[in-house]
């Protein structure tokens, strides 16, 4: 059994609200090893919130309650700032959706890059810089160098995207987590970079985050899949047990896929039982 | 690297288009206005003959688009006219009344940026908190008290009851004409000299209404620099640059203000801009000899050239500083080299 990374237990999100306290994330638990989890759930369904509390970057109104918080077994809900700033990137890096607004406008690509490993790496300016250039070619860009010196604004979103990347594992974390890190792109760039994500993931034996609403997508990709529905996990299962989901919302989900092979004249829409939301 | 030159090359082709039309503007309204000027220069009992020839000697007999044309050749070298009040040429008026006010709003702005930059950022970072409220405070104090009401107190407390600041002017009797004049920049010119009893005396004279028009336009810009930094702090790179384990002061400093740095620089020149225009109240209050008292006692004088002359100064210097926050903002923002 791989070492435990993540350990959580009945964690709850709660957002103060005009009418009261809105709960966003409820009684959530999880443990993750090395392996690659996929969380899927709708807008709103408090799998980001879930997956930016391991590294505590929530909104600063956020009410987080927890009966076990861990990272590598450091309880993050107490952690003082410092701490804190030892696992976030050096430890377990964020990959956001689109890196249009995830990428600081005014810094070039490469500054953003060293400036990851120097915070977590003892080193001069210069080594910064080449480890940058290595991470980028890392991350299968063929021209390292004109890429360190664009602004985010002069790169594609692939490359962007791959920018990101590149800075997130240059302090070598154990953990990835990318909140819905294809989004943003087109349909073509999405496979690219997920398979680099995921050659990236394996080679270096880190453990993966991957949040999307993209079922099949998560299931392809991951080992195993946790289904949230309206802050709540209400299915968990192997990636390649899917057909054997038991709960109405993953069955609906599975069931409005459009497929080649059995075409349908009209798909169906999901019917919400509001008991799933008991 | 040709676009960016291209793009200055356009700005600074608008600037002498921009100044004719101050110029033709200011002229116009001046000779529009219900005011005799051959009146303000002999006085109501001089005789016809009087009048009459110095009608003939200003050129006021010529149509108004030839004045306008002679007045534009004069410009051309750098001749403003005569001053009917103080009977110097505009020029040399200028050259001694506009260094007070540089001085006066150097170091309002200096002052006002070194507080007010900080006070904004501090007031984002704690935004909501009992901080924040209190930077709030201070700052609608500084919009809402009436400068002249500001000064005044500020006299009343510093100069008559605790005794510790220099009256109105700029500096002691004692001092005057006592440090050779070279940048007429009572403090550099001491500096200049080694004299450091009249440095001490000019920055003492200096300091209260520095300090008034300072708080006035901290005021402003601790306000706008929260705004720009509340902006700057929700966008998604700051959660990127968190997430990287950077500590608090890098994101909020070289991420957040890295990129508000381009806003505020325009804020800024305005802001020094404004008070390079003179501060009529605050000079009036503290007897400061500069141009926004020149500017407005030549009006009420009816000293046309006197007025003229300072409008084109505190256009062109408008103009300077709009182009240097134009220059800055191109340097400062990689999106719009």
């Amino acid at each position: 059994m791989s070492p435990v990374l993540v350990d959580i237990a009945n964690l709850s999100i709660a957002f103060p609200t005009q009418q009261g306290l809105s709960l966003a994330v409820r009684e959530v638990s999880l443990t993750l090893g090395v392996e690659k989890l996929g969380i899927v759930g709708e807008s709103g369904s408090g799998k980001s919130l879930t997956a930016r509390s391991i590294l505590r970057l929530l909104p600063s109104n956020a009410l987080v309650t927890a009966d076990r918080m861990e990272f590598a077994g450091i309880d993050v809900l107490r952690a003082r700032e410092a701490e804190l700033r030892a696992i976030r990137g050096r430890r377990a890096g964020l990959i956001l959706q689109d890196p249009k607004y995830a990428l600081n406008p005014v810094m070039t690509a490469g500054e953003q890059i060293s400036e990851a490993w120097r915070a977590h790496r003892k080193g001069t300016r210069r080594q910064a810089r080449a480890a940058a250039l290595d991470l980028l070619a890392q991350v299968q860009i063929r021209d390292p160098e004109r890429v360190a010196r664009s602004y985010p604004h002069e790169l594609s979103g692939g490359m962007g995207q791959r920018v990101m990347i590149a800075m997130m594992l240059a302090p070598d974390p154990e953990l990835l987590i990318a909140d819905e890190p294809t989004s943003a792109l087109d349909a073509t760039v999405q496979a690219e970079i997920l398979r680099l994500l995921e050659a990236l993931v394996s080679r270096r034996g880190m453990g993966l985050i991957l949040i999307s609403h993209d079922l099949p997508l998560v299931a392809h990709f991951c080992d195993r899949v946790v289904v949230m529905y309206a802050g709540r996990i209400v299915e968990e299962l192997g990636a390649a047990d899917l057909s054997h989901a038991r709960h109405p919302y993953t069955r609906g989900l599975i069931d409005c896929l459009p497929t080649l092979t059995h075409p349908k004249s009209r798909l169906p829409v999901m019917v919400r039982d509001p008991a799933w939301l008991a | 690297m040709r676009g960016r030159l291209r793009a200055l090359a356009g700005t600074l082709a608008s600037v002498p288009i921009t100044l004719f039309g101050l110029v033709l503007v200011t002229f116009f309204i001046g000779r529009v206005m219900p005011v005799d000027p051959v009146l303000a220069i002999v006085g109501d009992r001089a005789t016809q003959d009087v009048v009459e020839q110095t009608r003939l000697e200003l050129g006021l007999d010529r149509s108004l688009p030839v004045q306008f044309l002679i007045y534009l050749g004069k410009l051309a070298h750098g001749d403003l006219g005569r001053s009917v009040m103080t009977s110097h040429t505009v020029v040399a008026d200028i050259s001694r009344f506009f260094p007070a006010t540089m001085e006066l709003a150097t170091a309002a702005i200096l002052i006002a940026v070194l507080i007010g930059v900080p006070l904004g950022v501090l007031a984002a970072v704690k935004q909501g908190t009992r901080i924040d409220h209190t930077i709030r405070v201070i700052c609608l104090a500084g919009h809402s008290i009436p400068i002249f009401v500001l000064a005044l107190l500020t006299l009343l407390v510093f100069y008559a009851t605790l005794g510790i600041a220099p009256g109105p002017g700029r500096q002691d009797v004692v001092f005057e004409d006592m440090v050779p004049a070279v940048t007429n920049l009572l403090t550099v010119d001491a500096l200049i000299a080694g004299d450091w009893g009249a440095f001490r005396d000019a920055l003492a004279h200096l300091a209260q209404p520095a300090g008034v028009l300072a708080y006035f336009s901290m005021a402003y810009i601790a306000r706008m620099t929260r705004a720009f930094m509340l902006d700057a702090l929700s966008g998604e790179f700051i959660i990127t640059a968190r997430a990287k384990g950077l500590p608090a002061a890098r994101v909020i400093w070289r991420h957040a203000f890295g990129n508000i740095a381009v806003r505020l620089v325009t804020v800024l020149a305005l802001t020094y801009a404004g008070l390079l225009e003179g501060a009529v109240v605050t000079e009036t209050v503290f007897s400061w000899p500069g141009l926004g008292q020149y500017l407005t006692v030549s009006l009420l004088n009816a000293d046309m050239n006197a007025v003229l002359g300072a409008t084109l100064v505190v256009g062109v210097t408008y103009l300077g500083f709009n182009l240097l926050a134009d220059v800055l903002y191109r340097l400062l923002d990689p999106r719009v080299r």
